[in-house]
């Protein structure tokens, strides 16, 4: 009997008892029709090799282990970056379970988001009375300053019209008629979550500056997009720009919601843009974005309302930095001060020390299209060759975008842009081309396994690690956290695979 | 009725009506009928301990409160087909239902990921603005043609419908048919749009219900001159979370039963298609899976019952009404491991019982544990003070009065609202539920487990599982971590 009140085994070892063994190999050998373990074998070495890899790329309709999730995730993201924003989803009510555990999952945090909980009748009828009846509920229930509503695929395929759907329920008094209840249509069949965000941004801003006044100020608006560091990342962004005198409005602020303490209250609400900053924000002289693919609607509608916009691509390593710091400081006049030179230099300084074991170093690259651009000209930084560099949500503009940036070093030499490939491809082409490294989220544990390449998680979601995103990714400082945990890998690896060389200095 | 419990009573009732004043009047209405207190038997017979089906259930979710339920499409891919494992599972409409469901459920299994087995995989026809306009039913036939490529060894696929599939008015039947002549391997179509029905629960019935018409009765398959043995039975209804079907088995098969199929954790196709040639059903699960329990009856003779595998109590008296389904080898054997197992029970217990006796505990999950695991807390010594369920029926409720005392405080499909009021004024030791239920509940200083997922924990299905169970229990309660919330220079006096 392999159990004991003194050292209780869970799944992880219980399994490994000969019971067990037994149990299951009797469980496939009588009941299961398995195939026998020799073809198993074979048609595993199969799916590693150049054969499998021409049919793998070459199909065209199903879509394996992708990298990218719907617009809705976006949009409740989005809106969670407001001060007491209730997020609103309508259509199916399955779908709320899914971000909202999803969220959770990654920042270990309470995620709230409501649904109107539309089924069969809403099908036929259309989904209006859900929305009369869920906008009064949530208004009255979860107090909320201003509900953000976006839509399930379901809602988009019958056609419902939020614009006139919220009118009518302020009409039917769901709640008072200043109330705002900004919208954004979310197809879940168009782009992906990155979309999403960008359309609730652009949903959020619309219903405060739309036909409002604008004063042209000397501010300066700062839109993350979404990113799973964003606790870690805002915080760092702040401080930088506290020390250049800058003070900018961040435009969905999900740093403390995503970030709550223990201390015997459930907070549903916490921190979060306000609405007077946004009104004021319209006055801004410029709106940067910090991821350009999570923006593009939202900054084409600052520029409509008389902004200057810029956008970068996450601004995560040495020039990524350097330029947005700069940016900064052609906008507002600001310079950059003494302190972050300094750090700057540190940042250098410890990848002079380390560039022994970062040099020449070959990776795969996967993620959301900033981030992978941000992260692949990073790696060229340090020395490392980005060798495939993948984004499920990227499209032909990013590949372009990719293949400019990787012409700009010789460490970009022969690195592979694959836009709109999946986990799947990125298989086949880690068993053919193998890198030394893979960056990505927790979805690429199965790449780790499977083609023996250590994974490196610098990017959402992260489920199974804890509190990543509490630390920074952007900016100087962030740079060299992310430097620690590539050289944390590197000498993992190292001294695992020593024997005689398993040296106490490295 | 006694004091305490009219207390008790009473105090729930007038939390519900507080509880309730916050809602417009319509709602009001409608979430009433959903919260109640579990509430004197008359005429009880033996084993009935209160009458917990006087709340409504199986109805629409209010809009707007933030139901915790989920919908048809994870019913189906998310609970009962995702685990079959020698098959593919197309998440059949746009990227997101199948990435947020993609490995989440803990559905262990064995198999070699990606080339005989696929349960990890998040397989989708990735739907975009072209095929809502023109219909899906061409790229999923292309699809089906693509998977049988790469991944040669599966044994068949489904197609998991999400919503827009039943919007568009795509055939997916048809296509079923056709590629399963193409590719000569089950192709089954599974109308679970979220949208349909209430909750998770009617994708567990369409799941049940096309394996029903899709696997038993559309061909024998490896059923085909298979003769069972007089000992042989089904596991149905148990998804192998972090392997509870396997500390199940090894019971079953310790009294000298065959397990001769597992519904649906690690289940292969084969296992299914045999399953109608056992000689009992024994259902974990009975919300998720007694619908294809019923057909078996039915269709082919197959008796079924339902047992608990949860703490000692339930599982001695389930391996005893087991075992009298049959011989008295098999009666002497249940006996002969329930002896076994004890000094392990009394082992568990007098390491743990002292650490959580009199612990209260609220539940909130899904469609059998809200009453199944109740005992094993009792067993422990602790206490529920509340219970609930997403997505039960009447039937589950009238059955958790075998569980749960008089005056407990009952909640169908409870809103984020009601259940952080609930926990705010009860204040128990401990609160199970889900992953979004969890950071809410321990931020108020309450020890959490989630009693879906075990907390990537588990099994705690059998005795081996219930050391775990008993382990995890007293981890969530008496972690230092719950003693430091207070500043200490805030602390009052």
């Amino acid at each position: 009997m392999p159990q004991s009140a003194e050292n209780i085994l869970d799944h992880k070892d219980l399994f490994k008892e000969p019971e067990y063994q037994a149990m299951l190999e009797k469980k496939r050998a009588t009941y299961e029709n398995a195939t026998p373990a020799e073809k198993v074998e074979e048609v595993a070495d199969w799916t590693k090799s150049w054969d499998y890899r021409e049919k793998n790329l070459a199909r065209s309709c199903v879509t394996i282990n992708p990298a990218k999730a719907c617009q809705p995730l976006g949009a409740v993201f989005a809106a969670a970056g407001y001060d007491s924003t209730m997020s609103f989803v309508h259509g199916s009510q399955g779908c709320v379970a899914y971000y909202r555990s999803h969220l959770a999952r990654h920042f270990k945090e309470p995620s709230s988001a409501v649904s109107s909980s539309m089924t069969e009748d809403a099908a036929v009828f259309g989904g209006l009375n859900n929305m009369i009846e869920g906008l009064a509920n949530t208004y009255a229930l979860y107090s909320p300053k201003m509900i953000a509503v976006s839509t399930t695929c379901m809602a988009e395929v019958i056609g419902d019209d939020l614009n006139s759907f919220i009118l009518k329920s302020k009409e039917k008094e769901s709640v008072p008629a200043d109330f705002p209840v900004p919208f954004a249509h979310t197809p879940a069949f168009v782009g992906s979550h990155v979309d999403g965000y960008d359309n609730m941004q652009k949903g959020i801003l619309s219903c405060f500056w739309k036909d409002a006044p604008r004063t042209a100020g000397e501010g300066i608006n700062i839109i993350p997009g979404f990113d799973g560091y964003v606790v870690g990342n805002i915080r760092e962004m702040k401080r930088m720009l506290g020390l250049m005198g800058v003070e900018a409005t961040v435009l969905g602020d999900a740093s403390d919601v995503y970030d709550t303490p223990s201390d015997g209250e459930f907070r549903m609400y916490a921190g979060g843009t306000t609405q007077e900053e946004i009104k004021a924000g319209l006055n801004a002289k410029a709106t940067i974005s910090l991821q350009e693919y999570c923006t593009r609607k939202t900054l084409a509608f600052c520029e409509e309302v008389g902004q200057q916009t810029a956008s970068f691509h996450y601004p995560m390593g040495v020039q990524a930095t350097d330029e947005f710091l700069m940016k900064v400081a052609e906008l507002t006049g600001k310079e950059i001060p003494e302190q972050l030179r300094l750090e700057r230099g540190r940042l250098i300084d410890a990848m002079a020390d380390s560039q022994a074991y970062l040099h020449g170093k070959t990776y795969a690259i996967y993620g959301d299209p900033d981030f992978v651009y941000a992260m692949a000209r990073f790696v060229m930084e340090m020395g490392g060759e980005p060798k495939h560099c993948l984004a499920t949500n990227g499209g032909k503009d990013w590949e372009a975008q990719m293949t400019a940036l990787l012409a700009s070093s010789p460490f970009g030499e022969g690195c592979q842009v694959w836009a709109g490939k999946d986990l799947w491809h990125l298989r086949s082409i880690l068993a053919t081309e193998p890198a030394d490294l893979l960056i990505g989220n927790s979805y690429g544990k199965y790449l780790e396994k499977d083609c023996n390449i250590p994974l490196i998680r610098l990017t959402f979601p992260i489920f199974d690690r804890h509190h990543h995103h509490r630390f920074p990714t952007f900016g100087y400082q962030g740079a060299i956290g992310v430097l620690v945990k590539i050289l944390d890998t590197i000498f993992d690896k190292l001294d695992t695979e020593s024997d005689i060389s398993f040296d106490l200095t490295r | 009725m006694a004091k305490d419990i009219a207390d008790s009573a009473e105090a729930n009732m007038k939390l519900i009506e507080e509880v309730l004043a916050a809602y417009p009047d319509k709602a009001k209405k409608k979430r009433a009928k959903h919260l109640g207190v579990a509430e004197t038997v008359a005429d009880a017979e033996p084993g009935i301990q209160s009458k917990c089906d006087t709340v409504k259930s199986n109805i629409k979710s209010v809009p707007g409160v933030m139901t915790i339920r989920g919908c048809a499409y994870a019913g189906s891919k998310g609970v009962v087909w995702g685990p079959v494992k020698d098959m593919l599972h197309i998440s059949h409409g746009p990227v997101g239902c199948g990435h947020y469901s993609w490995s989440q459920r803990r559905n262990y299994y064995t198999g070699t990921t990606g080339i005989d087995s696929f349960v990890t995989m998040q397989v989708t026809t990735d739907f975009q603005e072209n095929d809502i306009v023109f219909g899906g039913d061409k790229k999923l036939e292309k699809t089906i043609d693509e998977l049988n490529t790469l991944f040669p060894l599966n044994k068949g696929i489904s197609i998991q419908s999400e919503c827009p599939i039943g919007l568009i008015g795509d055939d997916i039947e048809a296509v079923s048919k056709k590629k399963a002549k193409d590719i000569g391997k089950r192709v089954i179509p599974v109308r679970c749009e979220g949208f349909r029905g209430v909750s998770q629960s009617l994708g567990h019935h369409i799941a049940n219900d096309m394996i029903r018409d899709w696997v038993l009765e559309a061909g024998e398959g490896a059923r085909a001159g298979f003769e069972a043995g007089p000992y042989d039975v089904n596991i149905i209804g148990d998804y192998n979370i972090g392997g509870d079907a396997w500390s199940s088995r090894i019971l079953l098969e310790e009294i000298g039963l065959n397990v001769i199929a597992q519904w649906s954790g690690d289940a292969t196709i084969a296992e299914m298609e045999r399953a109608p040639a056992a000689k009992l059903n024994l259902i974990h699960c009975y919300r998720s899976m007694s619908y294809i329990c019923r057909h078996m009856e039915e269709k082919h003779g197959v008796p079924w019952m339902e047992y608990n595998f949860f703490g000692p109590s339930q599982i001695a008296a389930s391996l005893r009404a087991i075992a009298a389904k049959f011989d008295a080898t098999i009666q002497a054997n249940a006996e002969a491991v329930i002896a076994k197992y004890q000094p392990l029970v009394d082992a568990v217990n007098a390491k743990y019982k002292p650490r959580l006796e009199g612990k209260k505990v609220m539940l909130y999950v899904g469609g059998l544990r809200p009453r199944h695991v109740v005992d094993a807390y009792h067993d422990l010594g602790m206490e529920i003070v509340g219970t609930g369920y997403e997505f039960a029926h009447n039937d589950d409720y009238k059955r958790t009065g075998h569980y749960i005392k008089e005056g407990t405080l009952i909640y169908d499909d409870v809103s984020g609202y009601e259940l952080e009021k609930f926990v705010e004024a009860i204040r128990p030791d401990l609160v199970g539920s889900g992953i979004k239920e969890k950071y809410n509940t321990q931020k108020m200083g309450i020890p959490f487990r989630q009693m879906h997922s075990w907390d990537y924990s588990g099994p705690y299905h059998g005795y081996d599982g219930y050391a775990i169970f008993a382990r995890d229990m007293d981890l969530a309660i008496n972690n230092p971590v719950w003693g430091m919330f207070d500043a200490p220079w805030k602390k009052t006096a």
